[in-house]
């Protein structure tokens, strides 16, 4: 029973990532509202990162900042350990593509908003196959009213 | 104007604090190369700067500091920062973004050391000005101008 | 359909911890990837090829300097696309 729990203790970082991963999986595959989608993809981003950080993380280590450089603390020099540095690298392109592609889906929710007056997947696939076959003359009609409108 | 924006101990704070987050910004990513810090993460601060006073005192005194032409220029001034750094190292013989090619000092090292300096500098202008576009792109239209408090 | 979500996701979810066994323990030093030759090169010589203390600096901006451009545009193109998509017309 001990050598169980020292396994686990051992891995926690792994089971808080899959939990973490499952529920933003849960939330983009079984939740009908596109924002409630894009929170889950999220999550799900903020656990591949967690997975990642952690992976690279070294028992008694410092962050990977060369201590010593330039004359401070450079008697402590020779025995630091520094975690490893790949995986951080990694990460800050994969946040900022993780910004990246939040913005343009918000971006995109903001306008299927404005065409379809819903955020309910339901709803705008119905609408959308309403509209199917006169899709393009329906969208020119709205335009010009619009700007009659005005 | 929301209930939030009349609250003069807000107002105040806001005002009070926004040089400093610049400024904090400025030093994020001139201390990247030597500390925890970079573009990426000084120029989302800037960035949370300006977004801060633009959420208190109304987006249009917010558009009144970072104008929307001023952010397209902001923008693309960053990326060409950067890859102007990378094209100055293949005329001075080298590679592309292979800074030690450079031969501004005796020591390469020392060149690629204020290079990256350069670089990280491009990157975070082009963080702050896309941050705060998406901001401003992503808010609401305010119906009425009203003037700063001075 | 809710539940057959649930399922696929904790059927996943199983999948990933049975497969966490294989990868190394949390903060072990003897693992792969940090006794990789890869690892140990940008520790040792990131000062003297860069300049830079920071290591995560040095990996981001000189050896992996074509990559990061290439996100800087990233970032670029995706402020770029939501003002195409969103920015009213001004009048």
């Amino acid at each position: 029973m001990s050598g169980m729990i020292d396994i686990v203790y051992a891995e926690y970082n792994y089971w808080i990532y899959v939990t973490l991963m499952m529920i933003g999986f849960y939330a983009m595959i079984a939740k009908k509202n596109l924002i409630k989608k894009v929170i889950g993809a999220n999550i799900f981003q903020t656990a591949i990162f967690l997975f990642y950080i952690s992976l690279a993380d070294v028992t008694g280590g410092t962050a990977p900042i060369i201590v010593g450089h330039g004359g401070e603390h450079a008697e402590h020099a020779a025995d630091v350990i520094y975690t490893n540095p790949v995986p951080h690298c990694l990460i800050l392109t994969a946040i900022v593509v993780a910004v990246s592609t939040t913005a343009v889906a918000l971006a995109l929710i903001i306008r299927i908003y404005n065409e379809y007056g819903s955020l309910e997947e339901d709803v705008i696939l119905a609408a959308r196959r309403k509209l199917q076959p006169e899709f393009s003359e329906h969208a020119r009609q709205k335009g010009v009213a619009e700007v009659s409108e005005q | 104007m929301s209930k939030i924006q009349e609250s003069v101990i807000i107002r105040t704070v806001v005002r009070i604090m926004v040089p400093f987050i610049e400024l904090f910004a400025l030093y994020v990513i001139m201390h990247g190369a030597s500390g925890p810090g970079g573009g990426f993460q000084g120029g989302v601060i800037f960035g949370a700067a300006i977004i801060l006073y633009a959420m208190i005192y109304g987006i249009a005194n917010g558009k009144k500091k970072m104008s929307d032409s001023l952010d397209r220029i902001l923008a693309s001034t960053g990326l060409t920062i950067y890859a102007a750094t990378g094209l100055a190292c293949i005329a001075f013989g080298g590679m592309f973004l292979q800074y030690r090619a450079v031969p501004l000092l005796s020591d390469p090292a020392q060149v690629s050391k204020y290079l990256i300096d350069l670089v990280e500098i491009g990157i975070g202008i082009t963080v702050l000005a896309v941050m705060i576009s998406l901001f401003f792109d992503i808010s609401p239209p305010e119906p009425e101008v009203e003037e700063a408090e001075e | 359909m809710k539940t057959l979500a649930l399922v696929v996701v904790l059927i996943t979810g199983a999948m990933l911890i049975y497969a966490g066994h294989d990868l190394p323990a949390f903060g072990d030093i003897n693992s792969t990837a940090y006794q990789a030759p890869m690892t140990q090169y940008f520790i040792e010589k990131s000062v003297p090829e860069s300049g830079v203390p920071n290591i995560v600096t040095a990996l981001l901006a000189s050896y992996r300097g074509y990559d990061t451009l290439g996100e800087t545009a990233v970032i670029f193109t995706a402020g770029m696309a939501v003002m195409l998509l969103l920015r009213r017309r001004e009048t």
